[in-house]
């Protein structure tokens, strides 16, 4: 884990950012009437599981094309810091993906499309992802 | 006109996360750690999200039916039932490890990070699980 890397507050571009996600939130209700969850999203994308999949596969593809249609228009490559330790990032995609599944949802589907509906189980969801997170990082950052 | 229009949403939240600064797991990590290098900007992703899906959904429901599917699939449910709790506490706890959820993940490939490359494929694998013992029991919708 990149032990505490400071990274500066963004409030403008994070709060325009946070704008553009609830954007494509809306289109896709307004388009095909579904939650915007990525986890639900990736989870429904395999052909044949469902029959709106190929929607949702071209949705992940989007995802995937992101970071290069922002390198194409600013030329400056998307900045990331990625743990390099890949026992614990092998450890942590298969808790993401187990329990975001089990919990019916993740930071899209119950952070922002559930909160937006004022649903009280996302509202739930996410205060117990929220405080395991906050948990886990002052384990691995503070007492270790 | 489905795959088109599905590609390009996923590619305005894609931007949206990347002009968010939540493509950089340590932009999340630092969220999360009220305690050490706090970087609050995540509230205000989450913020400006909620709150432009809130009155975005509101006009979109005066309508009977989206715009290319048969009907609106909401979640209904309403009961706090113990998968909700465990999922979501063994979620927090990988996104704690990680700095990443399935969204910013899924951005991260194209820069191909190793930590990334390990990460999709046992989130992925994840899914799968969950999904094979949730199938396993008996539905209660």
């Amino acid at each position: 884990m990149p032990l505490d890397t400071i990274t500066p507050f963004t409030p403008l571009a994070s709060t325009l950012g946070g704008v553009l996600i609830g954007l494509s939130a809306v289109l896709v209700m307004a388009l095909f009437g579904r939650i915007a969850g990525i986890s639900g999203i990736t989870t429904g994308a395999v052909p044949a599981r469902r029959d709106d999949w190929p929607w949702r596969l071209a949705f992940v593809a989007g995802l995937i094309a992101a970071p290069l249609l922002v390198l194409a228009v600013t030329g400056a490559p998307v900045h990331q810091t990625v743990s390099g330790n890949l026992a614990a990032m092998a450890v942590a995609g298969l808790l993401v993906g187990f329990g975001t599944v089990t919990g019916s949802g993740c930071t899209s589907g119950h952070g922002v499309c559930g909160l937006a509906r004022l649903s009280q189980r996302s509202l739930v969801a996410v205060l117990t992802f929220m405080a395991t997170a906050i948990l886990t990082v002052l384990v691995l950052r503070h007492l270790f | 006109m489905r795959i088109i229009l599905g590609f390009l949403s996923g590619l305005l939240f894609g931007v949206g996360l990347v002009v968010a600064g939540m493509s950089d797991p340590a932009k999340v990590l630092n969220f999360l750690d009220i305690f050490g290098t706090w970087d609050p900007s995540l509230a205000f992703v989450m913020g400006g999200a909620a709150i432009t899906t809130f009155l975005g959904y509101r006009l979109v429901w005066r309508r009977e039916k989206p715009l290319l599917l048969a009907d609106f699939q909401v979640p209904r449910r309403s009961d706090i039932d113990r998968d909700l709790l465990l999922g979501a506490a063994i979620f927090g706890i990988g996104w704690g490890i990680g700095g990443f959820c399935p969204g910013p993940a899924w951005t991260a490939l194209p820069l191909a990070a190793p930590g990334t490359l390990i990460f999709l494929p046992a989130m992925l694998l994840g899914m799968a699980l969950a999904t094979v013992l949730k199938e396993r029991k008996p539905v209660t919708a």
